[in-house]
């Protein structure tokens, strides 16, 4: 029973992991792009280890992947906040479509000021 | 120095768990690494020590940890429709929110919660004045205190209660 739960979290992780992956190429900026592939991949990451532990059980490698999905739920939006932010000082655009863009409003008040 | 040995005693804890068998060996090892990162990092963990022993912040943080597991599997619901809708349905934009929290966690943790929440990524954040810049994927309001209320109020309250 635990395997067969297991086995149908990594299936769910998977396909969320594609689905972010497929995100990467159907969405049209930078800044959309990270929204799919951090929300996509983080949970779906997080579901295969939590897959991994329902099948070891409490065994060594089944409280190591606990362990990661603690890890990763708290660095990876860091990484993808460094990554925006970073995007958005080296001037890279929104897309077209954007509607305000509040930051760069503020930033350009802060450079007259 | 008590924030080391505090800091000491999670790193011990952490590395039990990471090796999981209790034996000699690997506990006499664990107690060198523990108390080197003890040593290291000990100044940037967090002086306010007293919140410790508060277990009223346990209880709200036990209560937003399921509605934080529940607002992401939302997300991914929510981007993978958008993902495979035919024509991508966004209409992103930075949007600015207001918060009132001051604290070092407390505003990681509402960053963070922000990045995995459906629809919005947090980008950088204003300390001096308590601004939040949010990449928002449908922009429903462009009005600060609109956008605040829409987006981070409910956690702001409980982050409040845990972290201030």
């Amino acid at each position: 029973m635990n395997e067969f739960m297991g086995l149908s979290f990594i299936m769910i992780g998977l396909v969320f992991d594609f689905f972010g992956c497929l995100g990467l190429v159907r969405f049209p900026d930078i800044y959309n792009r990270l929204h799919s592939s951090i929300k996509c991949v983080t949970m779906g990451t997080c579901s295969i280890l939590f897959g991994l532990f329902l099948c070891k059980g409490f065994t060594p490698a089944g409280i190591k992947a606990l362990l990661c999905i603690l890890f990763l739920l708290l660095t990876s939006p860091v990484s993808a906040h460094v990554l925006a932010r970073s995007a958005h000082k080296s001037g890279v655009k929104l897309w077209e479509g954007s509607v305000c863009d509040k930051y760069a409003e503020d930033k350009e008040k802060d450079a007259i000021s | 120095m008590r924030n080391r040995i505090i800091l000491f005693i999670i790193g011990f804890f952490i590395w039990m768990l990471l090796v999981w068998s209790l034996d000699i060996q690997h506990a006499v090892i664990g107690i060198f690494v523990a108390a080197m990162v003890a040593f290291l990092t000990g100044d940037m963990f967090t002086k306010r020590l007293h919140y410790f022993a508060h277990p009223v912040r346990y209880f709200w943080f036990l209560y937003y940890v399921p509605l934080f597991i529940w607002e992401c599997a939302k997300a991914n619901i929510e981007s993978t429709y958008k993902v495979i809708h035919p024509d991508v349905p966004i209409k992103p934009g930075i949007v600015k929110i207001k918060t009132s929290l001051k604290s070092d966690a407390g505003l990681t943790f509402l960053a963070n919660t922000l990045t995995l929440k459906p629809g919005t990524m947090t980008i950088d954040i204003d300390r001096e004045n308590g601004f939040l810049y949010v990449h928002w994927a449908d922009v429903a309001s462009q009005d600060v205190e609109e956008s605040t209320r829409m987006l981070s109020r409910r956690f702001e309250r409980i982050l409040a209660r845990v972290f201030e």
